[in-house]
């Protein structure tokens, strides 16, 4: 062991969180020694429940680190099994330990791969840094989760939420939500995809997007990973243009991988380039957003909207959904469960728009039955892209369920 | 320093050991739903004479000391109180206090529940003052007990079970003290107005009318008559003036919230669905839901779902919150019958509308009446510490052994045509569907519906249920496979907690059997 250069001062770790308001989180301090073997000090939520199961655990994952000598104190706050392996693995990195190796819980088995023209009406985020998100955030019926390893976690947790929402990749039964996950900016977003890609995610979120150097020097980094680990399934990626810069270069972005499946916008970071004030709705932006339908709608990409920020305002969420979706995004950030239903009714086809394209569906079939090159409704011809529309219309309704 | 009595256990038909002899009382161990029916005549008071009570209707006495002593306090007694005052009552330990300066001995202290605040009655436990308590404990007082330092046997009953050993003559009060948020000196006690109004008094009606001695503790005194009389001063012995009966901020919240968990949030619209889908929601329907974040959160719902269908309900029962009183006010509802109020907006309610009655467990929960309104009603949303794959169901304590809850009308609430359990699948990674409860509080066979986050478990004894929502989109699973599926999330089955073999308290059924054990904590 290379640490404990003087006696009395042993290099210390420590990952996690603790105390009152604290769950399903642990504080893991681990300071390594030279002799002695492991000494496990652990303070449990769930002692008299799972305190042999906590302490099997951290010296199974101690030996899999090739931690030998060490006092580690846990103090539990319910951690469940992957939260708990990820916040040891935290804490000997910190201290200098288990360089090299990894920790990793079971894997649950995943469904199909998805396809790049899925739904993405709705997408949950939750902080990286918050495993107590992490278990029920696929209940609440979003197309996707975006574990965030961006924003909503401080410099200072980048290390130990890379290694949360790793082991949740792997450990965490997301059903039928898209796994997505937002890495940091380039370069450091490249740490993240070390950690990210060798667990399959979905789809990966690049923020911060300027230019398409950027999308290819990160998709070569995940061909590389995939390369090593032998992955077949796909990764997608959705650019998040947050810039002047980037929005004017979004067709560019949109077409410099062909893993680009949707691009979207960061609003609060757009409107402070800008240096303007983001309102409730958004005319400030309107050029922008604009700008990314048409460049995502040029590159055969879907366009996704930003978030909407204010959780407690269900009715302006869905007048701002409902003229996203007048705009042509297909889709919207959620930061909380209670907005996937608003998202999903403001997006979802009306019964006046299902009920004309079922119309037109029914004379595109009627007219390809007799050989006809021109459909027609009653007395009024149908253009070929209004049939392509209704056509696409009536998959949404019933890939939503809205077709009775 | 306990000095608990050494006594034997024997099994119950539930499969639970309980006390043959508890506070030297023989016991009857649980027979099963509805299979205990005694025989003989109600118990009650001594016969009294209007001669001995002032012609002018003044019973005024100085303070509650002086009343104890007239009413003849001594040692041994039973003192019984009420909890409409909640968390922010002072009359209670007032009481114990007063009789703690006289200087008697071995008290059993009878509260219809208490709460965190009159923790004070531990000092009372530790010097002997009060033997034991025969209502729910939780927080300190909880500790205490299931640390094995009370005196005598701890004994938890329901709203119901309560009037039903008051009215079989199980629990003879020999003392009632009542507060009261209004009283004249006559003793008429009203609950709806005054400083400390708290909505109703249906807790101490039976205490009123089954107690040896009545004392009324008013901060509100009016002249002769308080309108209306919930407690008629008939039956009052005494009425003493204090400053103040309670802390008003803890009688009642200004407001109540609704939760903002998202996973509380899942459960309450799923319980709300499955009443839509199942048909419970009908025009004419009633249902009965307390005042926890999920059951909130579910009158929301319901109340979209009912508004979107042109349902209105005949009655709802309360606990009435702003929630119950909105249903009321836009007409979903043709009645509140409001066991107690947990906010300003029920107290408010129940003291302006006369569609908001006030009842008592007498009308809604007791075994001895002749029916009661809770098998009236079509459905009925509780919570639960634990619950197992055969249904049975844990209200009182921890999984680790530690009293936590009061039964309340939970027990009573099981009558309904339709009982869910609201729960989370697991809290702080322990799961709530377990192989077999902690503590068994209520019989499976009385438990028809467990709604989690992860789906909805029908109890397979409900195959009309199961069938009514067939067709349903919603998330209908064996309550085995969520009970499997959060043992995976949580790291296996945990272990069963250490406890010690001596019971500290028991947990009576309806009927006044015991139905299960509560065993001292290692």
């Amino acid at each position: 062991m290379s640490v404990g250069i003087e006696t009395n001062s042993w290099q210390i770790g420590e990952a996690g969180h603790c105390g009152s308001e604290v769950r399903s989180d642990a504080r893991v301090r681990i300071e390594a020694r030279d002799t002695g073997g492991i000494a496990i000090e652990l303070e449990s939520r769930v002692f008299p429940y799972y305190g042999d199961a906590i302490r099997r655990q951290a010296e199974g994952a101690l030996e899999a680190l090739g931690v030998e000598h060490a006092r580690v104190e846990i103090h539990d706050e319910g951690a469940l099994p992957f939260v708990l392996a990820a916040r040891i693995e935290a804490a000997a990195r910190r201290a200098g330990l288990g360089q090299g190796r990894r920790v990793l819980p079971d894997r649950v088995t995943l469904p199909e791969p998805f396809p790049r023209d899925r739904m993405r009406r709705s997408r949950l985020y939750v902080p990286g840094s918050e495993p107590k998100y992490f278990i029920n955030a696929a209940l609440h019926g979003a197309d996707a989760i975006i574990l965030d390893l961006e924003d909503s976690v401080h410099p200072n947790e980048k290390d130990a939420a890379r290694l949360l929402v790793r082991n949740a990749l792997r450990a965490v039964d997301f059903l039928r939500c898209e796994r997505m996950v937002r890495i940091n900016q380039l370069p450091l977003g490249l740490e993240d995809l070390e950690e990210i890609v060798p667990e399959s995610p979905d789809l990966i979120l690049i923020p911060k997007v300027e230019t398409s150097d950027q999308i290819l020097h990160a998709h070569q980094k995940i061909a590389e990973i995939k390369g090593n680990y032998g992955i077949t399934r796909p990764i997608w990626l959705m650019p998040i243009l947050e810039s002047a810069l980037g929005i004017e270069m979004a067709y560019d972005i949109a077409t410099a991988n062909k893993e680009i499946v949707a691009l979207t916008i960061g609003l609060e970071d757009y409107t402070a380039d800008l240096g303007v004030v983001k309102t409730a709705t958004g005319a400030e932006s309107l050029y922008a957003r604009q700008r990314v339908v048409n460049a995502a709608h040029a590159a055969g990409v879907q366009a996704i909207d930003s978030v909407f920020g204010d959780v407690g305002d269900l009715e302006a969420l869905r007048a701002w959904a409902l003229k996203s979706r007048g705009l042509g995004f297909e889709g919207m950030g959620c930061v909380h469960p209670l907005q996937i239903a608003v998202i999903h009714q403001a997006f979802a086809p009306t019964a006046a728009e299902i009920e004309k394209a079922r119309k037109i569906v029914a004379a595109y079939h009627e007219a390809q039955k007799k050989g006809l090159g021109v459909v027609s409704l009653g007395s009024k011809m149908i253009d070929s892209p209004v049939v392509r529309r209704a056509l696409k219309l009536m998959v949404q309704a019933e890939a939503m369920g809205l077709l009775t | 320093m306990a000095i608990l009595e050494k006594t034997e256990l024997v099994r119950n038909a539930a499969g639970r050991l309980v006390p043959e002899i508890a506070n030297r009382c023989p016991q009857i161990p649980y027979l099963g739903v509805g299979k205990y029916q005694p025989l003989g005549n109600k118990a009650a008071p001594p016969i009294r004479t209007a001669a001995d009570y002032p012609n002018n209707g003044d019973k005024r006495v100085a303070d509650l000391e002086s009343a104890l002593r007239k009413c003849g306090l001594r040692d041994g007694m039973i003192i019984s109180s009420h909890h409409h005052l909640r968390d922010g009552d002072r009359v209670a330990l007032m009481a114990l206090e007063g009789a703690a300066k006289i200087g008697v001995k071995d008290l059993v202290w009878f509260p219809s529940a208490s709460f965190p605040s009159q923790k004070g009655a531990i000092e009372l436990m530790d010097s002997g003052v009060i033997d034991h308590i025969e209502g729910s404990m939780n927080g300190p007082l909880g500790d205490y007990c299931t640390q094995g330092k009370m005196r005598g046997m701890g004994v938890l009953r329901s709203h119901g079970g309560r009037w039903q050993a008051i009215q079989d003559g199980e629990v003879h009060i020999d003392i009632a003290v009542i507060a009261a948020p209004t009283a004249d000196p006559f003793g008429n006690c009203d609950a709806s107005h005054g400083k400390s109004a708290c909505g109703s008094l249906g807790f101490a009606l039976a205490d009123s009318v089954y107690a040896d001695h009545v004392i009324a503790v008013t901060d509100n005194l009016v002249p002769f008559p308080c309108v209306p009389w919930q407690i008629q001063g008939n039956n009052v012995d005494y009425v003493v003036a204090v400053d103040s009966i309670g802390d008003s901020a803890k009688i009642v919240s200004g407001t109540t919230q609704i939760t903002r968990s998202p996973d509380r949030l899942r459960i309450a619209e799923l319980i709300a669905l499955f009443l839509r889908d199942a048909g419970i929601m009908r025009n004419g329907f009633s249902f009965q839901a307390g005042s926890g974040g999920i059951a909130l959160a579910f009158v929301g719902y319901l109340k979209k779902m009912m508004k979107d269908a042109g349902v209105r309900a005949r009655f709802v029962r309360g606990g009435s919150t702003k929630y119950l009183v909105e249903l009321l006010d836009e007409g979903l509802t043709d009645y509140i019958l409001d066991g107690q109020t947990f906010d300003l907006s029920g107290v408010q309610s129940m003291a302006n509308n006369p569609r908001h009655i006030a009842t008592s467990p007498f009308t809604s929960y007791n075994y001895h009446g002749k029916g009661n309104f809770a098998s009236l009603v079509d459905a009925v949303v509780l919570g639960a510490t634990e619950v197992d794959t055969d249904f049975n169901a844990n209200v009182v304590t921890h999984s680790d052994g530690r009293l936590l809850h009061g039964i309340g009308g939970w027990q009573n609430c099981l009558a309904a045509g339709c009982t869910i359990l609201a729960v989370p699948s697991f809290r702080d990674r322990i799961p709530v569907i377990v192989n077999q409860v902690t503590t068994l509080c209520g019989p499976g066979e009385l438990i028809d519906v467990v709604v989690t986050e992860r789906g909805i478990a029908i109890n397979p004894r409900r195959q009309d249920l199961m069938e009514a929502v067939k067709s349903s989109k919603l998330p209908i699973r064996p309550l085995q496979e969520i009970k499997s599926e959060v043992e995976r999330i949580c790291g296996g089955m945990p272990q069963r907690p250490k406890r010690s073999d001596r019971a500290v308290a028991m947990v009576k059924w309806v009927d006044g059997t015991v139905l299960d054990s509560v065993w001292q904590v290692i």
